[in-house]
């Protein structure tokens, strides 16, 4: 309560003495909430809670007048347990910005939870598309990709490239099918076709009867419309039944450098996908990602990366409005581009979509690759606009 | 024969006749004193997590501790419950009692439909067919149109109570699910104290010879079995109403595992046990949550230790030491 009151005070005295910004200290609480025992605690879990202190660090925080406090937590990828962490975050340890939260039902409880209490969340791990579109908020700030980006930039690129046939392993739930119809409307709209389509049930473990179809099918390209494990299961079993080396292409439309790591070249070559942020790019990330290495042990995924961006923005949005007031920081991050040595440069839309480029990326063959972390190489850059949904026009908080 | 067959269970043994004990009188009622003052020293929604677990504990104990049964499918009932719940209140905005209603009424038909099947076996085969038919409704979960699939149904209202009283306010909704959940337990004792009850137990303990004096075994097990689904159904979902969210997470077998879990963990056939092996199982959940693997690992552990060392359970051994029924 005296805390509260303490920064009700502190925030007043700023509003009314504009002069005296620099000396009053602002506190600032990152809750960095992921998952750090289950799927994704390879791709988010510490690796996020690292990459929030680093960008803290680089931001020369504490030399800005702003008090920052860097706390996590596991969800446990489960709705419940997350908006009770969020709840009480938010109501009783001054928490201002909710970070990371991958799995897309944790992300869409927690969003609504601090829209209520007027604070900001920087969901960098989810990927659903509802974030900022059904469920829209002011204060969701959905920083790093989304499903649609990632079906839209590996449908476009790959069509482009000639590979005109799809053939889809669809998980037979919601997110499965969402992905599948994503992607089949940006094949069509380049001139490819679908020529086939297996719902798989979820989750799989043995993939070798729809492999099976989706060779015999004469598709140029496998599309993996599923995620997590069972996307590592059929890139494996496609490996055993040589659809690869057979001329077909596998596209994997929800896929991270870790899980490529652990399938390894050998099995996950000629694999295409797509990412924001790969850290052989140049020598700033490969800079960044030593620093980071040395904490963690392991390469960041694009989610960790745009955990380090999204706090930075955050950062300079809070000092420049003086304030954590989550309407207040997230009209400035949306009225201000960004730029940093990860994601490059981007910007906020109205609807709290950050923009910025993706890239297609394909899996090196053993030979290509001279270390255990040289997985990708580039093969083209998706702009920022093309690969992400339009904005809805009710979703512009910016309008209103 | 006749007379050796009250020696099994003497810390349940109380007579149909006599109302509710002294001993017990007095727990409930430190009890509701404790919950009284309770949201105002920890955080009031890990609190009411809490209740509405213990709640789902207790239900499931009616059916293993006192019936016999044990069920694999529970969160059948409890993840049914919260959906429904939840999109009465979100879709066809309901007020909150009327939307747990809606939602303990579906968790019912449900019971009944699948213990209808089920109670026509026992022991592993029982458990089992609870366990299929709670995967079958995992799936239906996943697929359906109006539980949105993985991502569940997110931002419920919390409405107004009796369309009168906001339940914004996290106290408000607090003695909102106070007065549900202890009411609930408080009926589920008066069932299991019942005469009803006392068939229940004979069953139990012996089959044959309770179907010999000329109880229709099977109507009495489906009995229990609604009963159990139906409370649990409403501890499902109140706790839709407090998170304003339904998700997989209710639905999916983990869930019928955890609460085994704290039925065995705090004491099975005991009055208090469920309650508190719910307590303890939430509060690790949430304030170990910080360590992030160590819980699951923490959680197994217990579990272990618990089998191993009290298999009564935490008020199982309290009761035989005191040598009270708790």
């Amino acid at each position: 309560m005296i805390k509260r009151l303490a920064t009700c005070t502190t925030a007043l005295a700023l509003i009314a003495g504009a002069p005296t910004l620099a000396l009053a200290d602002i506190d600032v609480k990152l809750g960095v909430l992921n998952d750090r025992s289950g799927v994704y605690a390879d791709i988010a879990g510490e690796g996020s809670v690292i990459a929030a202190r680093m960008a803290v660090e680089d931001f020369d925080a504490a030399g800005k007048g702003l008090n920052v406090e860097v706390i996590s937590a596991d969800h446990q990828n489960k709705p419940d347990v997350g908006s009770n962490i969020v709840r009480q975050w938010l109501d009783q340890e001054g928490v201002t910005a909710i970070v990371d939260v991958p799995t897309s039902s944790v992300a869409l409880a927690v969003a609504q939870i601090v829209a209520d209490a007027n604070k900001i969340f920087l969901a960098s791990g989810p990927g659903s598309t509802a974030l900022t579109r059904e469920q829209c908020a002011p204060t969701t700030i959905h920083w790093t990709y989304d499903t649609a980006a990632l079906a839209n930039g590996t449908g476009k690129a790959v069509t482009d490239a000639g590979g005109k046939k799809w053939f889809f392993l669809t998980a037979d739930y919601a997110f499965g099918h969402s992905l599948e119809e994503n992607t089949t409307k940006v094949v069509e709209a380049n001139g490819g076709e679908v020529v086939g389509s297996v719902n798989v049930p979820f989750p799989a473990t043995d993939f070798s009867s729809f492999l099976l179809q989706a060779q015999g099918s004469g598709a140029d390209v496998i599309g993996l419309a599923n995620a997590g494990g069972d996307t590592i299961n059929a890139i494996k079993q496609a490996a055993e039944f040589g659809v690869t080396q057979a001329g077909q292409k596998l596209a994997g439309l929800l896929i991270f450098i870790n899980d490529v790591h652990a399938l390894g070249p050998q099995t996950a070559q000629g694999l295409q996908l797509t990412s924001a942020f790969y850290w052989d790019t140049d020598d700033a990330t490969r800079a960044w990602t030593e620093r980071f290495e040395k904490e963690r042990g392991a390469k960041p995924s694009m989610i960790t990366a745009g955990v380090y961006s999204s706090v930075l923005h955050y950062l300079a949005a809070v000092e420049a409005t003086g304030s954590t007031d989550g309407d207040k920081v997230a009209a400035w991050m949306k009225a201000n581009p960004f730029e940093d040595a990860l994601l490059g440069k981007g910007y906020v839309r109205g609807d709290g979509r950050g923009i910025h480029d993706m890239y297609l990326y394909e899996v090196k063959s053993p030979d290509e690759s001279t270390g255990e972390w040289d997985l990708f190489k580039k093969i083209s850059t998706i702009p920022g606009e093309e690969a992400f949904l339009p904005m809805l026009p009710e979703c512009d908080f910016t309008k209103s | 024969m006749a007379l050796t067959e009250n020696q099994g269970d003497e810390r349940i043994h109380v007579p149909p006749s006599a109302g509710m004990p002294v001993l017990h009188k007095v727990i409930f009622l430190v009890l509701l004193a404790f919950l009284m003052v309770l949201p105002f020293m920890v955080y009031p929604v890990f609190a009411m997590k809490v209740m509405c677990f213990a709640l789902f504990a207790a239900a499931f104990n009616l059916l293993l501790g006192f019936g016999g049964l044990l069920s694999f499918g529970h969160a059948a009932f409890f993840g049914t419950a919260s959906y429904v719940a939840a999109h009465a209140a979100k879709v066809w905005g309901l007020t909150p009692e009327l939307a747990v209603l809606a939602g303990t009424g579906a968790a019912a038909l449900l019971g009944l439909a699948i213990g209808a099947l089920a109670v026509r076996r026992q022991g592993i085969y029982f458990a089992m067919v609870t366990l299929a038919f709670a995967q079958m409704v995992y799936f239906f979960a996943l697929q359906t149109e109006f539980t949105g699939g993985e991502d569940g149904i997110q931002s419920v209202p919390r409405g107004d109570l009796f369309g009168l009283i906001s339940l914004q306010d996290n106290i408000a909704l607090y003695f909102f699910v106070l007065a549900v959940t202890f009411g609930g337990v408080l009926f589920l004792y008066r069932i299991t104290h019942s005469p009803f009850g006392q068939v229940l137990k004979a069953i139990r303990e012996n089959e044959a010879r309770a179907i010999s004096l000329g109880y229709n075994v099977n109507r009495y097990k489906l009995l229990v079995f609604v009963l159990s689904a139906t409370f649990a159904g409403l501890a499902g979902a109140t706790k839709s109403q407090v998170f304003q969210l339904a998700s997989l997470t209710d639905v999916h077998w983990s869930m019928s595992g955890e609460v085994v879990l704290m039925t065995l963990l705090g004491g099975m056939g005991t009055i208090f046990g469920p309650l508190v092996g719910a307590a303890v199982i939430v509060t690790m959940q949430n304030y170990l949550a910080t360590f992030g693997a160590w819980v699951t690992v923490i959680q197994g552990v217990i579990f272990v230790l618990s089998v191993l060392l009290f298999r009564e359970g935490i008020v199982g051994v309290i009761s035989r030491r005191f040598k009270r029924p708790l």
